[in-house]
């Protein structure tokens, strides 16, 4: 007999495949629909799974090896299942000049994780990001769609205690 | 009576708080009885300043900045609704009327003129303030007329190249072809730049309008904005101004009443810094990996599925308007030499007043980053400036009464860029910044070309050793300097694009005026 979670996954799955038939069949006709339909599944998912290339390949008349290629060509897009928020923090130069480093480095002792990594609790995957366009406030951060300046040590501590104590995903 | 008070609603203006002080003022207005009206506005970009918010008086509008939401309750506390005749003026955040504010009233704002001051999102507030006269202008001409105005304003390429606008058009227009594209390139990578941004979220109109412009000079009826996936707020505040537009005629078919259709769509980007490379970013746009093309064929002539596609930067197309509006010759008497017009610059990094400063060409970067930029934010000296983004060349103090001129930076092997100004103080490491360049060349190679790829990775390897033998007088040094020259020539000259190309920039300029670094 199948345990209620797998139940509950395979409930899920069958959810995602229908939602991906409706994604792809929102975006196909779009002149050049590959890129706006990967970040429509990632703004669904957070991420654009392995299993799905194949459904997205047939309907774009691509192979599945065109496919791979595009996810994984752009720093944007993630074949894994991301935490419930993602942290990033610039290293361009700008932010460097105000300390970046020093950030970085205490951000992944903060969390424990390196770069492209999930917290243990699933709460926080950290991501190097190369500028936000908030130079003139270095160093910059950005959780999930929000732009932070200026931001210390304690200003990310603080970040990130609210973004884990928040079960919901932003 | 009812005040207005307005608070931006730019993404940096956001960094430091501004949807909380928006709150808060709200709130205790509330508390105590006062009628207000809170206007979002796009910020000024005097960013060391935000949150600034403006109060409108019968004299314009008083400034008060930086607020944070602690400060709230004590300008209430002061009267600061009632003007500077108030308590208010004394306050220690008062900033006095905001046109009278130094720092912006030396600038010359042509494509920023409206930025902090219109609620962005609001087409009504954009005609009011001059918003559409240039599209008005351009549909009484000829495609032809369009293109000599821009080509006669001396409009050069703002995203880096400088390349002539008029020039690109003209080839455009020339090419016969059922569809032809207008492609903004907003893929504003560079750090230290972020006035692509500014336009997009402050006065996105202005970008729509150029771009109409563009579609109606060559014969283009379709638009792509591709955007960068780091700027979540420029892709809301655009896709709601073209929204607007759409509905008021100035998008779709029959513009305006007139035989001109134009449909414009934003596609985003996905972090891939080699897509601000036009032809990169062409393919990027058709759905494929932004691997860079061989030129020929230019873009003009087969640029997006194929088609002649205009591509150009956000602040080429945002200048547009203006100059329709205006006159070719009103634009062309600003600047120097070749370098016409006025350029928005970003001073960033280490700078104690950062924010967009739009100037004729001309200034040198020593007026910049004291008289605007006031020096370091640390207090420390300013030992070096990036100007360019990340493919551009550092400058040392000795450099800093260059003009900014794109032959005058020329001259001195360096770039303008984008017009990103990156100042860093006295402790830099600069055999640690030539390090990241390679680095950041490795990470966003697209791999086409081998000096890009692999030359990215080598550089990295020889800067490793250089900086572990530093001060250690041994003859590895020497050697790896040769090799690293070596290195950077091959890139300068093997490259496909500027990627791999200019990476050499950061790098030999470092190691030529900052040798005790290396």
């Amino acid at each position: 007999m199948q345990s209620l979670q797998a139940k509950q996954e395979l409930n899920m799955q069958k959810n995602w495949c229908e939602k991906l038939d409706l994604l792809i069949a929102e975006h196909r006709d779009m002149p050049g629909a590959l890129l706006p339909l990967l970040h429509a599944i990632q703004d669904d998912l957070g991420y654009i799974p392995e299993s799905s290339y194949a459904q997205i390949a047939k309907a774009l008349s691509l192979s599945v090896a065109e496919v791979h290629g595009v996810v994984t060509f752009y720093h944007h897009f993630r074949s894994h299942k991301p935490g419930r928020h993602i942290l990033q923090i610039c290293r361009a130069e700008s932010c460097q000049a105000m300390g970046a480093e020093a950030l970085e480095a205490h951000a992944k002792k903060f969390l424990n994780v390196d770069y492209h990594q999930t917290t243990a609790d699933q709460a926080i995957t950290l991501e190097p990001v190369y500028c936000l366009g908030n130079c003139a406030l270095s160093p910059a951060v950005m959780m999930d769609d929000e732009v932070y300046g200026r931001v210390s040590s304690a200003d990310l501590d603080a970040l990130v205690l609210e973004a884990s104590a928040s079960s919901v995903k932003a | 009576m009812t005040t207005k008070i307005y608070i931006p609603r730019d993404s940096s203006a956001l960094s430091m708080g501004a949807d909380k002080v928006a709150v808060a003022i709200a709130q205790e207005a509330k508390k105590r009885g006062k009628e207000v009206e809170i206007i979002r506005n796009g910020s000024r970009g005097l960013y060391w300043l935000e949150t600034m918010v403006e109060v409108s008086t019968d004299k314009g509008r008083v400034a008060y900045g930086p607020v944070k939401v602690k400060d709230v309750s004590a300008l209430f506390d002061a009267d600061f609704l009632s003007g500077l005749s108030s308590n208010a003026g004394a306050h220690a955040l008062s900033l006095g009327y905001t046109e009278e504010i130094d720092w912006l009233k030396k600038q010359q704002r042509l494509t920023f003129a409206r930025v902090g001051i219109t609620d962005p999102v609001s087409l009504e507030d954009y005609i009011a303030h001059d918003g559409y006269k240039g599209l008005k202008n351009a549909l009484a001409l000829s495609g032809d007329d369009i293109v000599r105005t821009v080509t006669d304003s001396g409009l050069r390429g703002r995203g880096g190249a400088a390349f002539p606008t008029g020039i690109k058009w003209k080839t455009v227009l020339a090419c016969e072809a059922e569809q032809k594209y207008i492609v903004c390139n907003a893929d504003e990578g560079d750090s230290g730049t972020f006035s692509d941004r500014m336009i997009m979220e402050n006065d996105p109109f202005v970008l729509i309008e150029g771009m109409t412009i563009a579609g109606i000079a060559v014969g283009a009826t379709c638009g792509y904005i591709y955007l960068r996936s780091e700027y979540p707020h420029a892709l809301h505040v655009l896709n709601e101004a073209i929204e607007k537009a759409e509905q008021a005629g100035y998008l779709g078919e029959k513009i305006r009443g007139s035989g001109h259709t134009f449909q414009l769509e934003v596609r985003r980007a996905a972090g891939a810094y080699v897509c601000g490379e036009e032809t990169s970013l062409l393919e990027s746009l058709e759905g494929k990996r932004g691997m860079v093309r061989f030129k020929p064929p230019l873009p003009a002539i087969e640029g997006l599925f194929g088609k002649p596609t205009v591509v150009n930067n956000v602040i080429s197309l945002a200048t547009v308007p203006i100059i329709l509006d205006k006159g070719a010759q009103y634009y062309a008497d600003y600047g120097m030499g070749r370098s016409r017009g006025t350029l928005p610059i970003q001073l960033a990094g280490n700078i104690k007043h950062g924010g967009l400063v739009e100037l004729a060409f001309g200034i040198t970067l020593r007026e910049l980053l004291y008289e605007y930029g006031g020096g370091s934010a640390t207090g420390k000296p300013i030992r070096a400036v990036q100007v360019g983004g990340p493919l551009g060349a550092f400058l040392p103090e000795s450099q800093f009464d260059t003009p900014l001129d794109y032959e005058a930076f020329t001259s001195i092997w360096a770039v303008l860029g984008h017009g990103g100004v990156v100042a860093f103080d006295d402790t830099v490491d600069m055999a640690k910044m030539a390090r990241y360049a390679f680095e950041f060349c490795a990470i966003e190679s697209c791999g086409k070309c081998t000096p890009c790829r692999i030359g990215s990775i080598r550089g990295v390897e020889v800067m490793d050793k250089i900086i572990a033998d530093k001060n250690k007088q041994t003859p590895n040094t020497v050697k790896n300097i040769k090799l690293l020259r070596d290195l950077s020539d091959t890139m300068l000259n093997g490259s496909l694009c500027a990627l791999g190309g200019m990476t050499p920039y950061p790098v030999l300029s470092a190691m030529n005026h900052f040798p005790e670094d290396f």
